[in-house]
Parts: C-alpha cells; structure tokens; sequence
C-alpha cells in the first residue's frame, strides 16, 4: 500500500473556516430556529417539526408557491427565447457591436430597488409613460387595482431588466464559434434554421445552461422590484415566496415557521435546479439508439 | 464535376495600389475536370484565399470564375454545388456520424433510401462504418476529420471537392493513411479535387499538378518532375526540394561561364546571352569531383550531417554556401578540408530576375 499523506487537508482549512462563519454557521441558526417557538429571547420550547408540518398545511403559503412557479417559469419562457433571439441579431463586431453591447446592459446596471421605481413612475395612469399611453388607448390599465395587470407589470419589468443577461451569454457563446462552422454549412447547403439548430444552439448550450439556471434562481428569489413597484397587491396576487417570508419573519416576528419555511424554500431551489441542470445536461448529449439516415 | 476557369485578382482591401495590397494577384488557371491538383506555398500566400474564391465563400474582387464555361462569379457555394473540407474538423455537435454525412443530402432533399445507400458507401469507403450510430462529438480529432473528408465526398455529382490543409491535425501516421485513402478515392469516384497545403510532400503525393504560390502569385504549375527538374521561379527552386536549390551568381562572357574565379564550359545545348545571371543547382547534381577535374570548383567543407539515407555536404565556394546531397557509401572529405564540386551539368537552371532563362 502506498502511504498516505493526509496533510493536503490542510490545505482547504481556510477555505472550511470562511465556509463555516459564512454559510454553515447562519445556516445552522436558521435550522436552530425551525425547531424551537421562540417567545422571547429567554423563553425557548423545543417543538420539532411542528413548524414544518403547519408551514406545510399553510394555504397562503401554498398559493405563493404556485404564484412564484408560475412567475419563474414565465421568466424563463419569455427571457430565453427572446435573448437568443437578441443575440443572434445583435452586430457581431466593429463600433456598432460594441455600441449595442453598452446600450443592452444598462439595465444590468441599475440597482434592484431603482428598476421598481422606474417602473412604478413608468406604468403609472397620470404621468407615467407607459400607464398614461394605455389610458389614452382606452386600456383601463392599473398596476395597482387589477390583479392581471400587476402582474404582467412585474413580468414585463423582470423581462426588462434581465433579458440583456440572457443576451450577453448568448453573444459570447455565438462568438465563441469558429467561422469554419458558417462556412462548412454554406457549403452543406444548409438553411438558415438549419444553422440554428444544427450550430448555434448547440455551441450555446453552455451558456444557455448557465443563463437559465441564473435565470430560475434570480426570479424564484425575486423580491425588491415588486415590493417597491406593487408590495405584493393588489390583494396577494404578486406576493412571491420571498416577499411571503419577509413578512412572516420580520412582519410577524413569527421566527419558528419563518426558519422553517427558509428551510424549504432553500432545499425546493436546490432540488429544481439539480433537476434543470442535468435535465440540460442530458438533452442532446446522448448517443441515439436506434436507426440513422 | 466540372473544369475550373479561373481568370481574377482579389484584395482584401477596397482599393489595393501596390502588389502587396493583394490577396491574390491577377491569374488565369485552368482545373480540368477530374484532375487532382495541389496548391502548394507558405502561410499567407493566398492559397486559402484562391481556394474560398473557387468555392464561392468569397466573391473576387475583379475576374471571373467559370464553371464548364458559365461564369458562376457571384453564385454561392450551394449553387456551384462545391464540396470543402477545412483545416480544423467541423461537425454537427448533436448528430450521429451518419447523420453528418447525410446533412448535405438531406438539404439537397435526396429520398432517404438513397441517402441511406450513399452514406454508407462513403462510410464504408472512409471505414467509419462501425461508427455510424454513435454521436460525432465525442469521437477523437482523426475520426471528426474523417466525417469532415465524408461530408464532402457524400454528394455524388460535386462540380469539384476543395481540400484546406485538412491533415493538418491528424497524427503522422494517420496523415499517411489518409492522404493515401484520398488518393484512392480520387481514383474511384473521378472527382475534381483541389487540395491546400503548405506540405511539399504531401502536394507532390497526392496531385498531379502543383501550382506553387507564393506572396499572392502562382509562380508555376506542373508535374512534380517539373518543379523539381526545371522550376520557373527560384522561389520554387528554394521551396521545393529538401534542401532547396543552390543558387550561384554566374557571368556568361561569349559561351563561357565565370563562376567563383573559374572559367567553365556552358553545359551541352544551353544557350545564354552574355551578362549576369543566377546558376540553379539542386543538391541532388552537386558531384563530388578529384582535385583539379575540369569544370569542377575547389569547396570548403563546413558541415557534414549523416541523415541516414544520405549524407548532407554543406561547403563555401567563393563566400557563398552550397549544399550537396551525397551517396552514404562515399568517401566524404572531412570538415575544413578542400572537396572540389562539380556544379554545372545538364540539370543545371539559369535565372534572371528569378525567372528562369535557360
């Protein structure tokens, strides 16, 4: 047997240590939390999975799941599409590539909280730009009273603010392909789709795969533009999980659930995105089985 | 399959002045139909430029292409039906082997079964057939060239297939198999093959004509007996050959010929005007003579190299550097001793402003 040599742990000590204060240690407290009722910093119960088990059975928390998958998944399926397709007609050198570039990542930008604003001021009915335009049409549009409408507005604002993400990844995978490429498939003769699907898309699977994973993550923990633009309303109909947990934590003071839902609301991200990733991972990477030609 | 006529010029830059502001200075060539020709110089020498112009990827900036006759100048490559392979393997990354080699066909909307026949004669030609099923991504870079090689030689009625130094990832041994491979291939399907390469050996291998370029120019085109035996140009002289030519300024005065201080006899059936020249010999000619042989001159050896098949003499004559091929078996003189060369024969080449005069 060869001897082993276990000082390399040593190594990955400080790296352990920063993990630890930064992320296990929190973490730690948060599961701390979910297992006690907490009714004042000296009077502790343990309870066990009581906490989890009503989080479970709470209706409100329920539709703000549904609002929240739903919210993600309309991110994913409009940002995705709609940033390859800016990417793919962006200019691909000279001023003018450079020119567009700037112009599509300003609103990478712009602090979180200022886009809510910008949109609040944008889609409201008297001044606003966006709202004022709709009015003069004759659509009764109100961010603030129609439920449908706040919510394509939080949408429409998530879209505006992240697509050009989705973009710049994009334009970096479709730079990344050798001109040979174009070239070999104007002398296969193939159509301009075919060049999409056969060459583009699969050189930017990677980035793709990066894009929606940031993507599903971002939106499923999307919570400063639509608590400036809408505060969640009207009634709950754009109240997000994470909104949701905020006011149950620092709203309610209600600690215990709050920890308890962290909890779940942490492991459900992981498990979609474990799932998605390899989901992409798979998806035309495999060997066909059967049949060619 | 068609014959090629090319008559053109092509600058990169919107309004070239000097030779140098272009890719490819003004020529005309002939392809033949079914011929294999070679393209034959170092980087940048426009050889890739010629070959994009001949496909269509690339629109000459004055000229024509014709294509048996019609001038297909502004056609795209899929309207000049031409088949190109490139320097690095380009695959479909999500297709099986076979769906790659099917992909021009199918785009060309060929019925399946007669797709399915033709990828498999290509496959088995190629000997991917074993792999036909797998995916191309995760096959090694001879394999992906391969398909490349089959992706071009798929279509059977291609006016012609163009070849971008396409061994040039493959590994040496493989190179050898494969440029075989095409070669036979060549002989099967009678295509016209235009092939690039920076590689004397594998142009002169493959091809039966090797137009050697050079700064945008072709300097000549023929045989590899033809380069080797009578090369136009001294640059083809230099390039061609391992090592290149000699070159030698000589004096031509009434039929004799001052070379080095020595008065020698104009070699049998040459005829050259008095005045100066360049005097070509290939290291294969230069003969080792006995002290004071007539037409020979007196050499100082400077380096002597055993390459195994034979042995490589290099020796100053008069301040300037001549090589010799030599025979192992002879008896070669030591270094920094005098050996006499016997330079001027029948082989012999005589430049003027690097064209060849006689």
């Amino acid at each position: 047997m060869k001897p082993v040599n276990q000082k390399a742990w040593l190594l990955i000590l400080p790296v352990l240590v920063c993990v630890a204060f930064s992320a296990i240690l929190p973490l730690m407290t948060v599961v701390n939390y979910s297992v006690q009722d907490i009714i004042s910093p000296e009077r502790r119960v343990f309870v066990g999975t009581e906490w989890f088990a009503s989080v479970m059975r709470d209706e409100e928390l329920h539709s703000a799941l549904v609002r929240q998958l739903g919210f993600s998944l309309a991110v994913l399926a409009v940002e995705i599409p709609l940033g390859i397709a800016l990417a793919l007609s962006m200019p691909a050198e000279g001023w003018k590539s450079s020119a567009v570039l700037v112009i599509v990542a300003l609103s990478l930008l712009i602090p979180w909280n200022v886009v809510g604003t910008i949109w609040q001021i944008y889609g409201r009915a008297d001044i606003g730009l966006l709202g004022a335009a709709l009015q003069r049409l004759g659509i009764d549009y109100s961010y603030t009273g129609n439920a449908r409408d706040a919510w394509l507005t939080v949408l429409a604002m998530d879209v505006w603010h992240w697509t050009p993400l989705v973009a710049l990844l994009c334009f970096a995978g479709l730079r990344s392909i050798p001109d040979a490429y174009y070239q070999a498939a104007r002398i296969d003769g193939a159509s301009r789709l075919a060049v999409f699907r056969y060459i583009q898309l699969p050189k930017m699977r990677g980035v793709l795969m990066i894009a929606v994973l940031l993507r599903f993550m971002d939106s499923f923990m999307i919570y400063t533009e639509p608590f400036v633009l809408t505060g969640g309303g009207p009634g709950n109909a754009t109240t997000f999980l994470s909104q949701y947990l905020t006011q149950k934590a620092v709203g309610q003071f209600d600690l215990g659930p709050a920890a308890a839902f962290s909890l779940i609301y942490f492991l459900i991200i992981l498990l979609l995105c474990f799932v998605l990733y390899n989901w992409m991972q798979r998806v035309g990477t495999q060997d066909k089985e059967t049949g060619h030609a | 399959m068609a014959r090629i006529d090319l008559d053109l010029a092509h600058a990169y830059r919107p309004d070239p002045r000097e030779d140098s502001d272009y890719a490819l200075l003004p020529l005309q060539m002939r392809f033949e139909d079914g011929g294999a020709y070679a393209l034959l110089g170092p980087s940048g020498c426009g050889k890739t430029t010629m070959l994009n112009l001949i496909s269509g990827l690339l629109a000459p900036s004055q000229g024509s292409v014709k294509f048996d006759g019609l001038d297909v100048t502004q056609a795209s490559p899929q309207q000049r039906n031409i088949a190109q392979v490139f320097q690095f393997p380009v695959i479909y990354d999500t297709m099986t082997v076979a769906d790659n080699l099917a992909f021009p066909l199918r785009n060309r909307k060929m019925p399946a079964d007669q797709i399915r026949r033709r990828v498999g004669e290509i496959a088995e030609m190629l000997e991917l057939s074993g792999q036909l099923n797998q995916r191309a991504a995760n096959l090694p870079a001879d394999a992906k060239q391969k398909i490349s090689l089959g992706r071009g030689l798929v279509r059977p009625d291609v006016s012609a297939v163009l070849f971008d130094e396409p061994l040039t990832v493959i590994d040496p041994h493989l190179k050898w198999q494969l440029r075989r491979k095409l070669k036979q291939i060549h002989h099967e399907l009678k295509l016209t093959l235009i092939y690039v390469t920076h590689d004397q050996v594998e142009a002169l291998t493959f091809a039966d004509q090797v137009m050697v370029m050079t700064r945008g120019r072709s300097v000549q085109v023929g045989s590899a007996d033809a380069l080797f035996e009578r090369p136009q140009h001294t640059f083809v002289g230099h390039f061609i050959g391992s090592p290149g030519m000699n070159f030698l300024p000589v004096l031509s005065q009434g039929g004799v010929l001052q070379l080095a201080g020595s008065s020698l006899p104009m070699p049998a059936g040459r005829l050259l005007p008095d005045g100066e020249f360049k005097l070509g010999v290939r290291p294969e000619y230069v003969r080792l003579a006995r002290t004071g042989d007539s037409g020979a001159l007196p050499a100082t050896v400077l380096q002597l190299q055993d390459i195994g098949t034979h042995l490589l003499l290099t020796a100053g004559v008069a301040g300037q550097t001549v090589k010799a091929r030599l025979d192992p078996d002879t008896l070669a003189p030591a270094v920094g001793d005098t050996a006499w060369l016997q330079l001027v024969s029948e082989h012999s080449c005589f430049y003027r402003n690097e064209e060849l005069v006689a």
